[in-house]
């Protein structure tokens, strides 16, 4: 029996020759990541266990991006015990600020995560590097520790659905409409324990940044992982930022599914998550049937969608225009060099013209840390990827995850729209 | 690994964790701290109501979201002895099994149990029993590594206990 691409990828980490779903393996770890929420607590479990250091001061990464720049006294004290491990074992990829962007889209600008990798992360959308075609996971604190001391964790080998992609994705429509679609047909537990393949001649239209805003979501529908075939856009990508040596593995052509689920990309329209479930999906065209949403303020940025791409649809569309009267509207770059592209591209002067606030890297107001905490009733249109009760501030806000086009053209009109609207 | 007894709390599909431990408060990692503020967003008189060896029961899907340890060390920290769901997020059930707090997984007892009502569970055999309603279920006996994970209170203690 053939293996899936995410087998194969463990298979060759477990150092054997197959491995079937079910199978409980220890895989090697080409990297262990955590940030400044999550490290703390590794670290102070690393620190009652019986080793000497880490097993290898250039495999793990450590980027303080959740609560930074510090936003309070105690993230203070949090992101001082990171940085004091990172100078203690000698890190090498520590990431002050001024050099750290949101992790999951530093990481892969930096070439720390190529195809073929098995990557653990204290960090759930650790799962973004999937798109590059690497195993890379969400774990805890604990798993951290042990990855940092041992270089290794066990697995159970996931089974997967097989998502085959046809056609390409129209005008206004972006893997973030992909993502939520997924999610809404299969729910937030769809994919619940397993590996999300996706596949199909679909696949070659995608960039590069609407892959890694697809596999980033995975975890919403539940998965272990979420993972792309390596083409020639991802080896193009990894001729510009990465100069280690990689493995490129296909999934068998015998390989088994428990199922397999076809999506035309040309019929996708823009898609909005309402409160609170990620999996409460409504295409605009059901949205503009049911009323107009009224909303307060807007985030456009994220691990799911604060990459230059991003950047740019969203400026493309408030470019000469205004957001609406009394809506709050922030841009967050992911990463330095985002910022600085945005900058050099003119982005930064449409955002601030148009109205906008532009903040440094932070995953602040994605989980209601700061920078955009809501109150009580308040409703944000966002690029980020949760939207459960309190996750924004208030348990009385709400928060509506959709594309970058889709907030913007929102921004603008201030009630849910898409560019098509203006 | 002793049996678990106590009252039920009950709770349905999707329990996040940003409503176990909402993201306001992870500027701290203290246990204890955390407890204060457990399941804070989804039952604000939890830790008013809730008495020590108090079970959790849930539906679906139960600590889905963020892979924040935090979760399961404030559930811990807070008293409760085990949590009953008819499924578990993946990283929710790693992170659980690594602290040392007690999971099991039972589609029948998630349905069946009700609020306030008083369970036993026995650990080594996966056998669940509500007293308050004499019925008994057969949840998912754990593994005996994880057994030992849980009695050493985690993954971390298991590991140095183990190279002993």
């Amino acid at each position: 029996m053939g293996m899936t691409m995410t087998q194969k990828i463990l298979a060759r980490a477990a150092g054997k020759e197959s491995v079937k779903a079910g199978d409980l393996i220890m895989a090697d770890l080409d990297l262990v990541l955590g940030n400044d929420i999550t490290s703390p607590v590794a670290i102070h479990e690393i620190e009652k266990m019986n080793v000497e250091g880490v097993f290898n001061k250039d495999k793990i990464a450590l980027v303080p991006d959740h609560f930074v720049p510090n936003k309070d006294i105690k993230s203070a004290e949090h992101c001082k015990c990171v940085r004091e491990f990172a100078r203690k074992n000698d890190i090498t990829n520590y990431f002050e600020v001024g050099e750290m962007g949101i992790e999951h889209a530093l990481l892969p600008e930096k070439g720390l995560t190529v195809p073929g990798d098995v990557i653990i992360g204290a960090d759930s959308h650790t799962c973004t590097y999937g798109a590059l075609g690497a195993f890379s996971t969400g774990v805890g604190s604990t798993d951290m520790a042990a990855g940092m001391a041992t270089g290794q964790a066990w697995f159970k080998v996931p089974s997967a659905i097989k998502f085959n992609l046809t056609g390409a994705l129209p005008k206004d429509v972006s893997g973030k409409d992909l993502i939520l679609h997924i999610i809404g047909m299969i729910g937030v537990d769809g994919a619940l324990y397993k590996s999300m393949e996706f596949t199909g001649p679909g696949v070659a239209s995608l960039s590069m940044d609407d892959r890694f805003t697809v596999a980033n979501m995975a975890i919403e529908a539940g998965g272990k992982n979420g993972i792309f075939p390596v083409d020639d856009k991802t080896v193009e990508y990894l001729k510009e930022h990465a100069t280690r040596e990689y493995k490129v593995f296909e999934a068998d052509a015998d390989a088994e599914y428990d199922e397999t689920i076809e999506i035309d990309l040309s019929k996708l329209r823009p898609t909005v998550s309402f409160p609170h479930l990620p999996e409460n999906t409504h295409t605009i065209d059901e949205i503009h049937k049911d009323g107009d949403v009224k909303i307060d303020q807007v985030v456009i940025g994220s691990c799911t969608n604060g990459r230059i791409s991003d950047m740019r649809i969203a400026a493309e569309i408030l470019k000469g225009r205004h957001v609406a009267k009394g809506l709050r509207v922030i841009v967050i770059p992911a990463t330095q060099a985002v910022y600085m592209q945005c900058l050099e591209e003119g982005l930064l002067k449409i955002f601030i013209e148009a109205g906008c606030v532009v903040s440094t890297p932070t995953c602040g107001p994605c989980l209601g840390g700061y920078m955009g905490v809501m109150a009580a009733g308040e409703r944000c249109v966002s690029t980020t990827n949760r939207n459960f009760v309190g996750r924004m501030g208030h348990v009385d806000s709400e928060v509506y995850l959709a594309s970058p086009a889709v907030a913007a053209a929102s921004a603008v009109k201030g009630i849910i729209a898409c560019p098509e609207d203006l | 690994m002793d049996n678990a007894k106590g009252h039920v709390l009950k709770y349905g599909d999707n329990v996040d964790t940003d409503v176990i431990i909402p993201a306001r408060y992870l500027n701290s990692s203290d246990p204890a701290e955390l407890a204060e503020h457990c399941m804070e967003d989804i039952d604000k008189d939890f830790t008013k109501r809730m008495n020590k060896g108090d079970i959790i029961v849930a539906a679906k899907n139960f600590g889905c979201g963020s892979s924040r340890e935090h979760a399961p060390i404030s559930i811990k920290a807070s008293g409760i002895s085990c949590v009953i769901a008819e499924t578990f997020a993946r990283i929710f059930y790693r992170n659980a099994i690594n602290i040392g707090l007690p999971i099991i997984e039972c589609h029948e007892a998630s349905k069946g149990i009700n609020d306030g009502d008083e369970v036993e569970i026995d650990f080594n055999t996966g056998i669940i029993t509500d007293i308050t309603k004499g019925t008994t279920y057969q949840g998912q006996a754990f593994p005996e590594f994880m057994q030992k994970i849980i009695a050493a209170e985690g993954l971390v203690n298991y590991i140095n206990e183990s190279k002993k």
